[in-house]
């Protein structure tokens, strides 16, 4: 796109003809040379010891484009400089949430790892010690349930949408539902939960499955959704091919289709996992929280690094130091989990999926 | 696809019992997902009844149930509308600036780590909002009060902690960006290309370009992924729940510290202590929520579909 805004340099000796056609223009190294000067300024403010405020001067210093600009070039071009330099800021200013999370979890909860504290549960424990096993147990469980409830209901609907009922009118609605079904608010996926368990045991209730069926509502729409794309891409011929040597439709699809499909619904459900593991709201409301280990999914609360690091942050106690300290530590472990199933996801779908497809 | 099934239906063959489980199976899967969907409606209507029509001395909060749920409504109306005005425009400019500013090479990269934001979680996001961002903002906000004390919005008096309904609005625009991002990349891209290029030949700098050809394409995907957006900022519990520092009133201050409550972190800050009709109430609250939640995704996916109908992408 660039190649077709820029016309070559006024030579100096050029006809004055030739110059009036082509306008003024700011010279070439300007704009590099101003946008290097910001983005150094701001980064010395974001890291060096000055202060945040060479940020503002930085952005000034690229400010200065878009005035020049007026003065030579004229309003049209001044504007679309002046929008560069605005979205470019967008950009940056997006990217400061993500890099000071990360800075902020990763330089104070790497303090806090150690063994202990992967291999001790918060029993009997006041102030400091103790650790994160009951948690790291209780998401490990929960996730696993969730997924082993969502993963065959959502690879079966998109079956379903992709080789059964493709163009009925049921399968435009369920498509539909599915879709408003990923807006479902994560705490009204954990109050269903509850609901539906006050009906068998009673007020009160908190069970690890709980979780696990209000993890599902939130997760049965994105592996319904990212199956369906994935098998959506399997070529039709395959699927005749089979037919044509007399292999029945249901062999065809568990023979050719989802081989042919595998590394993007292992990609997509691998996301999936990611964005559950981490789901707060449904938890507290139906899993709650205890400082023992419970592996039992079907008796009573369990303990999962999100709620453990929610009432760790909010009820710390006295001292509130080291229960704080645990809180950034289990939200530093959180975060890695998350990181990885994403970064795997990536990984899988890069050198496993057909070759020319994506 | 119908050309593999046609012959299916002609075929005189007997259908094999295998065929008719899988068929079956699959069926039952789809049809489980609308059970589940029509599950959540019916069994919060059930437990939310009790608590709508409770009287005001057998619950917690002591008012009856529209008393109790307005300002919460309200409250969870004015965090995410403010997330999105913040989000919103950003989310356009990042997603041009990946579609169509940055060198194509990087395009891919940065768009996962944007991405990336989208992946942190919620409990994260308030463990990162309470003890660094609310902090961070007050020198902000005493400054808002003294320079612009005379604008409602900014009366004060400036709350000392940051844990204001400003702060958790941020938090969430944070959280949503990356949502609306996407998708209005996606949309960006698929301009047409003849389009553009029409434009540039036309000597439209690439700015113009944007406004002739881009935006007149992409507005109706622009409007459903805010939609999108707003559904996802309108549910979000536990950032707002951790950052707030709620006391359940009804004011357009957002700098001081009496902040309105949202229902999300209303129902997980408070359900754990909850008994008897006061729970009912809770998940009455979440039932409106949730009817809201649906209403806002329901809008934004048939806008959604309709543009793919009508528009010249497929």
């Amino acid at each position: 796109m660039t190649s077709t805004l820029q016309t070559p340099r006024p030579e100096s000796g050029a006809s004055p003809i030739a110059s009036s056609l082509r306008g003024r223009q700011l010279p070439r190294w300007a704009p590099r040379a101003l946008v290097a000067a910001a983005v150094v300024l701001a980064l010395v403010g974001v890291f060096g010891p000055l202060g945040s405020w060479l940020v503002l001067v930085g952005w000034c210093v690229a400010a200065v484009i878009p005035i020049w600009s007026l003065a030579v070039e004229g309003r049209r071009k001044a504007t679309d400089r002046l929008v560069t330099l605005l979205v470019s800021t967008a950009f940056a200013i997006t990217l400061f949430p993500l890099g000071s999370i990360l800075a902020t979890v990763i330089s104070r909860g790497a303090p806090v790892l150690s063994n202990e504290f992967f291999t001790y549960s918060m029993r009997n424990i006041v102030g400091e010690g103790g650790g994160i096993y009951h948690a790291l147990m209780g998401t490990l469980l929960i996730t696993a349930a969730a997924a082993a409830i969502s993963i065959p209901i959502g690879l079966f609907t998109a079956i379903y949408l992709i080789e059964y009922g493709e163009g009925t009118r049921l399968a435009a609605w369920i498509r539909f539902l599915v879709d408003v079904m990923t807006g479902i608010p994560s705490i009204v996926a954990g109050l269903f939960a509850y609901a539906l368990f006050v009906i068998f045991f009673g007020p009160g209730v908190r069970m690890g499955i709980g979780g696990a069926v209000a993890l599902s509502v939130l997760m049965i729409p994105v592996v319904v959704r990212s199956c369906e794309e994935m098998l959506k891409l399997v070529p039709n011929e395959l699927r005749e091919a089979s037919y044509a040597l007399g292999v029945p439709k249901w062999r065809t699809i568990v023979k050719v289709v989802l081989p042919t499909a595998l590394a993007g619904i292992v990609t997509g459900v691998t996301l999936a996992i990611a964005r559950v593991i981490g789901e707060t709201a449904p938890l507290l409301v139906i899993a709650g929280l205890t400082d023992s280990v419970n592996l039992n999914l079907f008796d009573g609360r369990m303990a999962t690094l999100p709620v453990f690091t929610y009432f760790s942050i909010i009820v710390p106690g006295v001292p509130p130091g080291p229960s704080i300290d645990r809180a950034w530590g289990a939200a530093l472990v959180l975060l890695i989990i998350v990181m990885l199933l994403n970064l795997g996801a990536r990984l899988v779908s890069y050198f496993f999926s057909p070759k020319g497809e994506r | 696809m119908t050309s593999t099934q046609s012959p299916e239906r002609r075929r005189t063959t007997p259908t094999r019992p295998g065929d008719r489980i899988f068929r079956g199976t699959s069926l039952a899967a789809a049809l489980l997902i609308l059970a589940t969907l029509a599950g959540v409606a019916v069994f919060l209507t059930a437990e939310g009844i009790p608590g709508i029509l409770a009287s005001p001395d057998d619950v917690k909060h002591g008012t009856t149930f529209v008393d109790y749920v307005v300002p919460l409504v309200f409250g969870t109306l004015l965090a995410a509308v403010l997330a999105l005005t913040m989000a919103v425009p950003l989310a356009i400019g990042v997603a041009l600036f990946i579609s169509h500013y940055a060198p194509r090479k990087l395009a891919a990269p940065l768009g996962y780590v944007i991405d990336l934001l989208a992946a942190v979680p919620s409990v994260v996001y308030g463990v990162w909002g309470i003890s660094f961002l609310a902090p961070a903002l007050v020198p902000l906000y005493r400054w808002l009060e003294e320079n612009l004390g005379f604008i409602p919005l900014f009366a004060g008096p400036a709350s000392a902690t940051g844990r204001t309904i400003l702060t958790a609005s941020i938090v969430l625009a944070v959280m949503v960006l990356p949502v609306i991002t996407a998708i209005c990349r996606e949309i960006f891209l698929q301009t047409p290309r003849l389009h553009e290029e029409a434009a540039l030949a036309l000597g439209a700098t690439r700015w113009e370009m944007a406004r002739l050809a881009i935006f007149p394409y992409a507005r109706s995907g622009i409007i459903s992924a805010s939609m999108l957006g707003l559904g996802r900022a309108l549910g979000e519990t536990m950032a707002v729940a951790m950052v707030l520092s709620a006391s359940g009133v009804v004011t357009f201050n957002l700098i001081s510290s009496t902040n309105p409550s949202t229902i999300a972190a209303n129902i997980a800050l408070t359900f754990n202590e909850a008994t008897g009709l006061t729970v009912n109430a809770l998940i009455a609250s979440g039932l409106v929520l949730f009817v809201i939640t649906f209403g806002v995704n329901f809008a934004a996916r048939a806008i959604v579909d309709r543009r793919k109908d009508f528009s010249g992408a497929n």
